[in-house]
């Protein structure tokens, strides 16, 4: 019990619907982003780039990354707690997979907002 | 991934090379299919995980069949996903 202080929600309950409600979220986008990539294959600079322009499309992409993350967390978290024993290590492995969770944040908020 | 996403959302120019990495360079195309087979195998396992928190597929005959269509339909939509990009 004591490893659930660095879980995601500090519940298994909450973490368990989190990684459910996430997974339903990256399915969403990907079932529109093959769909939206295999109805335009001669897609150029301009309409890709107003697709990432569109408030919708924004927050629909900000949504999957931070469903992609948290959803990431659960999971190595749940396999890290599993299969890592020393501590140490243990608290190595999270932290950076915290860190690139966080760069992958900053860095799609960047990319979006960017354009 | 992000990398490439931001490539092709930088300027016209990113989004021709980011292109024409993606159409030339067989490395690229090598990653790109491997983190693609991945994630599929990964959303078809998923969503056999969600139909078995509904609590479909739960028993030793049905789950074993469930985790072999699982296998099978994962690996079509790999070969399906390969003769995409190349």
């Amino acid at each position: 019990m004591v490893t659930s202080i660095t879980s995601f929600g500090r519940s298994g309950l909450y973490d368990w619907m989190m990684q459910r409600v996430t997974a339903l979220v990256l399915l969403a986008y990907t079932i529109f982003m093959i769909g939206y990539l295999l109805m335009n294959p001669e897609l150029d600079y301009n309409q890709w780039k107003e697709l990432f322009s569109g408030t919708v499309m924004r927050i629909f992409t900000l949504l999957a990354v931070l469903s992609m993350v948290a959803h990431a967390w659960i999971g190595m978290w749940s396999v890290s707690t599993d299969y890592i024993k020393a501590t140490g290590a243990r608290f190595l492995f999270q932290s950076a997979c915290g860190l690139l969770a966080f760069i992958y944040v900053v860095w799609g908020i960047q990319i979006l907002w960017g354009i | 991934m992000l990398y490439v996403l931001s490539m092709s959302l930088e300027s016209q120019a990113g989004f021709d090379r980011a292109a024409e990495m993606l159409q030339e360079s067989f490395l690229a195309k090598l990653i790109a299919w491997g983190l693609v087979s991945a994630l599929l195998y990964h959303f078809f396992a998923g969503i056999k995980h969600l139909i078995m928190d509904l609590g479909h597929c739960e028993e030793l005959d049905s789950g074993r069949l469930a985790a072999k269509v699982t296998l099978v339909i994962a690996g079509i939509a790999i070969l399906l996903a390969g003769v995409w990009i190349w």
